[in-house]
């Protein structure tokens, strides 16, 4: 293995992991608020969607961002409305807003099928980008691959430093005490949702977007779930998120390493391409083992519905 | 004025049936916005899509092929949903009954015995419950989450699902296309009615609503899962193994999906190729939601989500809409009831909004 074709395992794993993370962050703050939200398959793909369609029609990837991110937000605020305002199980209604969004991504997506968009020139960071190894990856990528890592320092400010964060927190550790002492659980709440909703547009405009860039129904392909994943991997801590999305944007990328490597292995595509799932489920396995670490580090009151003025 | 939810004293009988009605009926009024909005007459949309495939009896066969298989994973899944395990890998589970039961239709391909048939129903059961297992022991083993094990568990049935068929059991006179050789006719179900496609997996299918009502509400494990949903603490306390209400609940899950599987392979598609399932394993979770979790509720359920099924196909064929459109009406349909539950519990009531 030489120098550059390791730079390009880099590189590929950084791309792949990037929506992971941004979306991984959202799902953690919309959790660390007590709702557990199932839905980010399906706000991804509808984000991913309507970036896509946006950025075709405008030509502008920034306005494609901006609908994604826009699209999230009215998908959650569907959640919302079903699970913070008329208390429905939040597990059944993320899982309804999944259904439904991986169906109308389908269904909007279908005549933008065909269609490519032109590939969207990376950010450069002078000289840096040179170095050798580290340089493509770290110093010439999309402007949300550096969005992501703001975004980990953003998250783990506010979660752990401000004020908001705070009270965030309180929300989702005992709502019935944030209540009593006078904060609107339910308005919390539905911020935090919003914020998970933005972040999973904004995830799906990465993908349809600068990603591959082009719409097929399906080509999410889980990853939503495997944010969701993650943030249980990551024990919901912002830092161990990038940690885990990396490691999965490894291993999707490992039909790279194969024809990379020069082995003459014959191995089936689809064996290549059932990793990450085989990954998720291995690593939800090693981390939930020890039930402590969840009880622990979960969020206390986590898939239960608020009932303000009981 | 400002609308205000105010907690029942006890939940409402009532509304707990009117609710999946209100849902449907809320379905259908945003359908005709949904057509307005995409520039057709609604009045024509309706009428495609929700009567169109029920305009002769043929339709209304094909009615009861695409109910069967929701009809089984519903009511499978629905004993998992009572004990709030949360099996959503149906899909998954359907398609390694269909391989497992159409490994058995391939490797005794020609024999004439009669055994095959109910041989491969019982490998389709085996191999979904052998699939959904993966997560019932993580979950009790190592506390892993079901919801998350089990859908990813979907996409490495779906790529096993293409791997075969591209690969070691394609057929070799087929033109290189992704599937199977044709089942022979020892290895197909019979028809239930000559001239349509409706065949015996619909006895199947309302047999294990019988069953599933006997073990709901009959039996003493029945209870158990129904406590252990309901209240999980009065269930530990008696003694009831949460544990045991996993297993039955997956179980139950998988081998119902997994028949459902091997009914599509060896009914109206007589042989495995790529495209076994349009998520019925995923439409399933609806039906068991509007069908209330009740086999009678799943037995309606499943007749209207097969309505969706062909709606779509209709839309497509007649109004020049992705067939995809089922899968909002579908979506939909399941926010409806989950919003309209909110009556069960609560009474809605006008209050003067606070200063």
């Amino acid at each position: 293995m030489d120098l550059s074709f390791l730079s390009s395992i880099l590189f590929a794993t950084v791309v792949a992991g990037t929506p992971l993370i941004i979306v991984a962050l959202g799902e953690l703050v919309t959790e660390k608020s007590g709702v557990l939200n199932l839905g980010a398959e399906g706000i991804v793909s509808v984000g991913a969607v309507a970036a896509f369609a946006v950025a075709h029609h405008s030509g502008s990837p920034m306005l494609g961002i901006l609908a994604g991110m826009g699209a999230g937000m009215v998908m959650s605020l569907l959640f919302g409305i079903s699970a913070l305002t008329l208390m429905a199980n939040q597990v059944a209604s993320g899982l309804a807003l999944s259904i439904f969004g991986v169906g109308l991504s389908a269904f909007i997506g279908k005549p933008y099928e065909s269609i490519a968009l032109a590939s969207v020139q990376p950010i450069r960071v002078p000289l840096l980008h040179r170095l050798p190894l580290l340089g493509p990856s770290l110093f010439e990528q999309q402007g949300l691959v550096y969005f992501s890592w703001a975004l980990i320092a953003a998250v783990s400010w506010f979660l752990y430093r401000s004020r908001a964060g705070l009270v965030l927190r309180a929300v989702g550790e005992s709502p019935v005490a944030a209540h009593a002492i006078g904060y609107g659980v339910v308005r919390i709440r539905y911020q935090a949702v919003l914020f998970g909703g933005a972040m999973a547009g904004i995830g799906g405009a990465f993908l349809s977007v600068f990603y591959t860039p082009m719409w097929v129904e399906g080509m999410v392909a889980g990853r939503g779930w495997i944010a969701l994943s993650l943030v249980v991997f990551a024990t919901w801590r912002p830092l161990r998120v990038m940690i885990g999305a990396y490691l999965f944007g490894g291993c999707m990328i490992t039909q790279m390493f194969v024809q990379g490597s020069g082995a003459r292995v014959n191995i089936p595509a689809q064996f290549l391409s059932s990793i990450p799932y085989v990954a998720t489920v291995l690593v939800l396995v090693l981390i939930s083992r020890n039930r402590s670490t969840i009880r622990i580090n979960s969020p206390a009151s986590l898939g239960q519905p608020f009932l303000p003025d009981a | 004025m400002w609308l205000k939810f105010e907690q029942r004293p006890e939940p409402s009988k009532v509304m707990t049936y009117l609710s999946p009605l209100l849902a449907v009926g809320l379905m259908f009024l945003s359908g005709l916005i949904l057509f307005l909005v995409l520039g057709k007459s609604p009045v024509e949309g309706f009428k495609v899509f929700f009567l169109n495939p029920l305009r002769d009896s043929y339709g209304v066969a094909e009615l009861f092929l695409k109910a069967t298989p929701l009809m089984l994973c519903a009511v499978g899944l629905s004993v998992g949903f009572k004990a709030n395990v949360w099996n959503i890998g149906a899909e998954g589970q359907l398609l390694i009954g269909a391989l497992a039961g159409g490994w058995l239709a391939l490797h005794f391909e020609g024999s004439t015995s009669r055994l095959l048939l109910p041989g491969m129903i019982v490998a389709g059961a085996l191999g979904g419950m052998a699939w959904a297992a993966i997560p019932a022991f993580l979950r009790t083993r190592f506390n892993a989450n079901e919801i998350l094990t089990s859908l990813m568990l979907v996409y490495v049935a779906e790529l096993m699902v293409s791997w075969l068929v591209h690969g070691p059991w394609k057929d070799p006179d087929g033109f290189n296309f992704p599937q199977t050789k044709l089942f022979s006719a020892t290895a197909t179900l019979p028809l239930l009615l000559a001239g349509t496609r409706v065949n015996v997996a619909l006895i199947f299918a309302i047999g294990a609503l019988v069953v599933g009502w006997i073990f709901m509400n009959r039996s003493f494990m029945g209870y158990q899962m129904k406590v252990a949903g309901q209240a999980e603490f009065a269930g530990r306390y008696a003694g009831f193994s949460a544990k045991r209400s996993v297993w039955i609940g997956m179980l139950a899950g998988g081998a119902m999906a997994g028949v459902a599987g091997i009914s599509e392979v060896a009914g109206p598609i007589g042989q495995i190729t790529e495209h076994i399932s349009p998520g019925y394993g995923f439409a399933a979770m609806i039906v068991a939601f509007v069908g209330r979790l009740s086999p009678i509720g799943i037995f309606f359920s499943s007749l209207l989500m097969a309505l969706l099924y062909m709606g779509g196909e209709q839309a497509q064929q007649y109004l020049n809409l992705p067939s995809s459109i089922s899968k909002v009406f579908q979506g939909m349909l399941l926010f409806f009831l989950l919003g309209s539950d909110v009556f069960i519990n609560f009474r809605p009531r006008l209050v003067r909004r606070r200063k």
